[in-house]
């Protein structure tokens, strides 16, 4: 039997969206008011579903202490409370939260051994959300 | 194809144990969880079925029926109950998420006949769900 677990966390992190390939009046035209030079912050939740065959003699797909554990050190620590745009993944790369899920999905995929990573869902806020599944046909 | 989803809650208490696993594994694997009074969670429950829309009535099933088939088959048996002791599916295997998910499948997909279960959802709490698709 086949199951698909997801667990949510929280953290809180500040980003200017800001492309230098463009000129001041296109970054201004794309991205508006997150264009403003000083940034602004979002209460983010993340979403990790990983799935696998239910362990017969646990009941679980994975632990989760160990997935919890994963994310806390690979992800969260990372993020919460910084301000993206002073971290190396987006010194050049524009912190959309699109290319943060991306980020977040690659990090998980390569840190988190004992269940397969299906998706990384991201709300940035309570009407925007985004997620990515690799290279996994979405399941609905 | 369109797809209805149809929420319920439930309150129930549960803990967990293998009785193959020696009494240190046990709360290794499993903590606090280990705990045999049990502890409680409110669960919610999404029930996603999906078919056509029917030319006549608009529904891709009736509500009124997959609500009683819902109580019937898996609240009635699991609201307000301690898993481990009174369901039976849980005699012999551990009442987690995962296997609850799977329990109210089997519970769920025999008895509809108007639409086709696509997906049980359950939340133990509102951070953490699975979600099963029947077998793969």
């Amino acid at each position: 039997m086949h199951a698909h677990l997801t667990r949510r966390y929280r953290f809180s992190s500040s980003h200017r969206l800001h492309s230098a390939a463009m000129s001041a009046e296109e970054n201004r035209e794309t991205y508006g008011k997150c264009n403003n030079p000083h940034g602004h912050g979002h209460n983010y939740a993340l979403e990790v579903t990983v799935s696998g065959p239910v362990d017969r003699s646990t009941g679980m797909v994975c632990n989760l202490v160990d997935l919890d554990e994963c994310v806390s050190k690979e992800v969260l620590s990372r993020y919460d409370l910084e301000n993206l745009n002073h971290l190396q993944e987006f010194a050049v790369t524009v912190p959309t939260t699109e290319n943060l899920c991306i980020e977040i999905f690659e990090i998980l995929q390569r840190a988190f051994p004992h269940a397969h990573l299906e998706r990384v869902r991201l709300e940035e806020t309570m009407m925007n959300s985004f997620e990515y599944t690799g290279s996994n046909p979405a399941r609905r | 194809m369109v797809y209805l989803t149809r929420k319920a809650e439930f309150s129930a208490s549960h803990y967990y144990h293998n009785p193959d696993f020696s009494p240190e594994e046990n709360l290794r694997l499993f903590g606090k969880c280990n705990n045999p009074n049990g502890h409680g969670h409110n669960y919610t429950l999404e029930v996603t079925v999906k078919g056509e829309v029917d030319q006549r009535s608009g529904f891709v099933v009736d509500l009124k029926k997959l609500k009683d088939i819902m109580n019937r088959e898996v609240l009635d048996a699991m609201d307000h109950r301690f898993l481990n002791k009174e369901v039976p599916e849980f005699f012999n295997s551990i009442p987690t998420t995962e296997n609850l998910a799977i329990a109210v499948w089997q519970r769920l997909q025999p008895k509809l006949q108007q639409a086709r279960l696509h997906r049980v959802r359950v939340y133990e709490t509102p951070d953490l769900f699975v979600d099963f698709y029947g077998e793969e």
